[in-house]
């Protein structure tokens, strides 16, 4: 059995109304398992770059980008290797602030973290955290012991170093 | 120029001069355009949408143009979607135009509105929506040009009802370019080499040629480089007539009720030369065990079909046209290796395969007899269409065609319906041969309707309905799997299909005796209006050899097999 790992991919999509549906459809209807999708403008009118995340071994990637790839609407498709891209994803999380001693043991790990604080309340506190998914995996485990009250991640977003 | 007016005067420019539809609020502006082209562009008026989706499929399988239909919003266009489906299925170039609410009423549920782009989305190559009427035009340049270039497939667009009838204020453009859309087309030459290389030096070297070939127009190449290697050939159900199958060399379909040479063979094939085809489960049975004893190259234009389901060792991706001449060159230049023993062997059990079809006796005629005759009078050009079920695998397996084109059957989708309504369409866009339909009673009565568009349009096709009551291929895995609990297969003996016919105005013949078989369809084929041929088959036939669903080739049982696993007497 070949191994399953997590592949990012990167694809430039005409900007057309439905664009997504076709997108999101086709991965439903060929039951690819879809871990996280972003989308944005680029610096060329009409074009959209989007950023996937899959979860499958080497043929399940094959099949995928070859699949995309015959969209019509689909420019270009690439796969973002970890080792030669940048790849981070944003995530809010709001903490709740069980008593004094919690509030300065999460102020002292969103530090470490490098986290910014975006908000804080006398029952809560809201961080902002950049990263690669590992990386917010990591601080959010850390944040259960003290109750995680709301938790927002965009999924990643990828460039190809140099 | 009106929107609808463009739409005209761009399908005249890519060369379409006939079209299939049906009107209704939504597309009142468009037909009403038709009175201003008056001898340039023909519309069929159908009895039912589907029936104008298939026929639209049949022209293009006959031909090698894109077909046309037309359907009004709502119900009109949601009646379209079998077809645009069965068209997607097989790879096969319409252009499917539905009528819509005007853009002002989209979203708002408006009267006969439905969400075509979202129904059709995942059934087509691509969709459009017109959004004003100086759209129209590059959208259906864009259609066609995706429809037919590539892997061809269906194309639906939505014309709101206002861009149809709107001012096209702009220029409409000379070409149209897609970012995203560049089939690749020639062959790699490394992979090429590798190809030629692995066919030089084969033992038992075995072309599995599909539908790919058909609709690149590679005919002639493959025969060439037939000639040339001297391999014996397969080909997909729905590859039939790529190759001539009065070829010595040609072993017929393969798969589930495919012929018993042509399965042996992949079995016993050490070099599976697979050209044009998606390796679909009917074909290979059990993934696993599917050649296994081989090497696969496979070649087609469209890389996601590569490695989808069968382990690949050469890929080559392009068009069959250019794959084949590549191939041929390279070959060539090598020097050809004789591979005299395996071809003898192949020869002789084609022999023993070819000899080996008693017809059983029955009280009714055996629908291999009806197969039989036919074979007698087609003739090379001639077109045979056929339903979904039993009577389309018996003609699969024992109807012989001799050119690319002149069988058209819903492959992919099994699509019962879509016969007759087809072979309208192959009979607009070959006028000139005889169409000849193959069809069960059940699959039949599903578009029995157009009976009213060959009446009024002078269409004629020769409807052969094997007659056997039954929903019959239901009934043989019944019979063959489920101990006869026959459920919801028993059709009965309605209706009178001659007396259908005159009704509308038509023929009929009925033929009860093997005797008065060959007498009707000459009789309907001098005739000059549709004639059913009303054939009462043996009620309970089944059509073998038969391969379980997902099972290993060596498995397959019936007709001449002694045994499963015996394919031949001296294995």
């Amino acid at each position: 059995m070949a191994k399953e790992k997590r592949h990012v991919i990167s694809m430039l999509v005409e900007d057309q109304p439905g664009v997504l549906a076709r997108i999101a459809g086709m991965f439903s209807r060929r039951g690819f398992n879809i871990d996280t999708i972003t989308v944005g403008k680029t610096t060329k009118k009409g074009i959209s770059k989007m950023v996937f995340t899959v979860i499958g071994d080497d043929a399940i990637l094959e099949q995928v980008e070859k699949q995309v790839n015959k969209l019509i609407d689909t420019v270009k498709v690439m796969e973002m290797p970890p080792e030669t891209s940048v790849i981070k994803e944003l995530c809010l999380v709001k903490v709740a602030i069980p008593n004094k001693k919690a509030k300065e043991d999460i102020l002292r790990y969103t530090k470490i973290y490098k986290t910014k604080i975006v908000d804080i309340t006398q029952k809560s506190v809201t961080a902002e955290l950049i990263g690669e998914p590992a990386k917010i995996d990591a601080f959010i485990e850390l944040m259960k012991q003290f109750g995680i009250k709301e938790i927002s991640r965009t999924g990643v977003t990828a460039v190809s170093r140099g | 120029m009106n929107g609808a007016q463009a739409i005209i005067e761009t399908l005249l420019k890519q060369g379409t001069d006939v079209t299939f539809g049906f009107p209704g609020g939504a597309v009142i502006p468009l037909f009403d355009a038709y009175l201003d082209y008056k001898g340039k562009i023909k519309n069929i008026l159908v009895r039912h949408e589907q029936g104008a989706a298939h026929a639209a499929e049949g022209y293009a399988r006959a031909s090698e143009k894109a077909g046309v239909c037309i359907a009004t919003s709502g119900p009109g266009a949601t009646n379209l979607v079998t077809g645009i489906m069965d068209a997607y299925m097989d790879s096969v170039p319409i252009i499917a135009f539905g009528g819509q609410v005007p853009t002002n009423l989209i979203g708002n549920d408006a009267f006969q509105e439905s969400d075509m782009m979202g129904i059709t989305l995942p059934i087509t190559k691509h969709n459009f929506q017109v959004r004003s009427p100086n759209q129209m035009a590059p959208v259906i340049m864009k259609a066609f040009k995706i429809a037919l270039e590539g892997r061809p497939g269906p194309v639906y667009i939505d014309l709101p009802k206002d861009t149809q009838a709107g001012e096209v204020t702009e220029q409409i453009p000379k070409e149209v370019t897609i970012a995203g859309f560049q089939p690749t087309l020639t062959p790699n030459p490394i992979q090429i080499k590798r190809a030629a290389e692995a066919i030089i030096n084969a033992q038992r070297p075995l072309f599995l040629i599909g539908h790919g070939v058909i609709i690149g127009n590679a005919s002639k190449e493959l025969e060439e480089l037939v000639a040339l290697t001297q391999i014996p050939v397969t080909t997909t159900f729905m590859g039939k007539g790529a190759f001539n199958e009065l070829h010595p060399l040609s072993l017929g379909t393969v798969g589930m009720h495919g012929r018993k040479v042509a399965n042996y063979a992949t079995l016993q094939t050490d070099l599976l030369i697979a050209i044009g085809c998606r390796f679909s489960d009917r074909i290979t049975g059990n993934l696993k065990t599917y050649a296994e004893n081989a090497k696969v190259i496979h070649a087609d234009i469209d890389p996601a079909e590569i490695g989808k389901n069968v382990r690949v060792d050469i890929p080559i991706v392009g068009d069959s046209k250019e794959i084949i001449k590549e191939l041929t060159a390279a070959i060539k230049k090598m020097a050809v290796k004789e591979k005299s023993e395996w071809t003898k062997k192949i020869k002789h059990y084609k022999k023993y395969c070819d000899e080996c079809v008693p017809t059983p006796k029955t009280k009714r005629i055996h629908p291999k007899f009806v197969m039989q005759t036919l074979n007698k009078l087609l003739k090379p050009d001639d077109i045979v269409v056929t339903g979904v079920g039993q009577h389309q695998m018996f003609a699969g397996h024992f109807i012989k065609r001799s050119k690319p084109r002149t069988f058209i059957s819903s492959g992919g989708a099994g699509t019962m319906g879509f016969g007759f309504p087809a072979s309208i369409g192959a009979k607009v866009a070959k006028p000139n041969v005889n169409v000849f339909l193959i069809d069960g009673d059940g699959s039949f009565q599903m578009t029995i309707q157009e009976l009213g568009t060959v009446k009024e349009n002078n269409i004629k096709v020769i409807p052969i309905i094997m007659n056997n009551s039954y929903l019959g291929m239901v009934r043989q895995w019944l019979e063959l799997f489920s101990d006869k609990r026959y459920s919801e297969v028993y059709l009965g003996k309605t209706p009178n299909f001659v007396k259908v016919a005159e009704a509308y105005g038509l023929k009929g013949i009925k033929v009860e005796k093997q005797s008065e078989l060959e007498p009707a369809l000459k009789q309907a084929i001098k005739n000059d209006c549709t004639t059913i041929i009303d054939v009462q088959v043996e009620e309970e036939s089944n059509i073998l050899p038969m391969l379980l669903p997902g099972g290993h080739l060596k498995d397959a049982f019936g007709g001449c097999m002694a045994a499963p696993g015996k394919f031949f007497g001296d294995d």
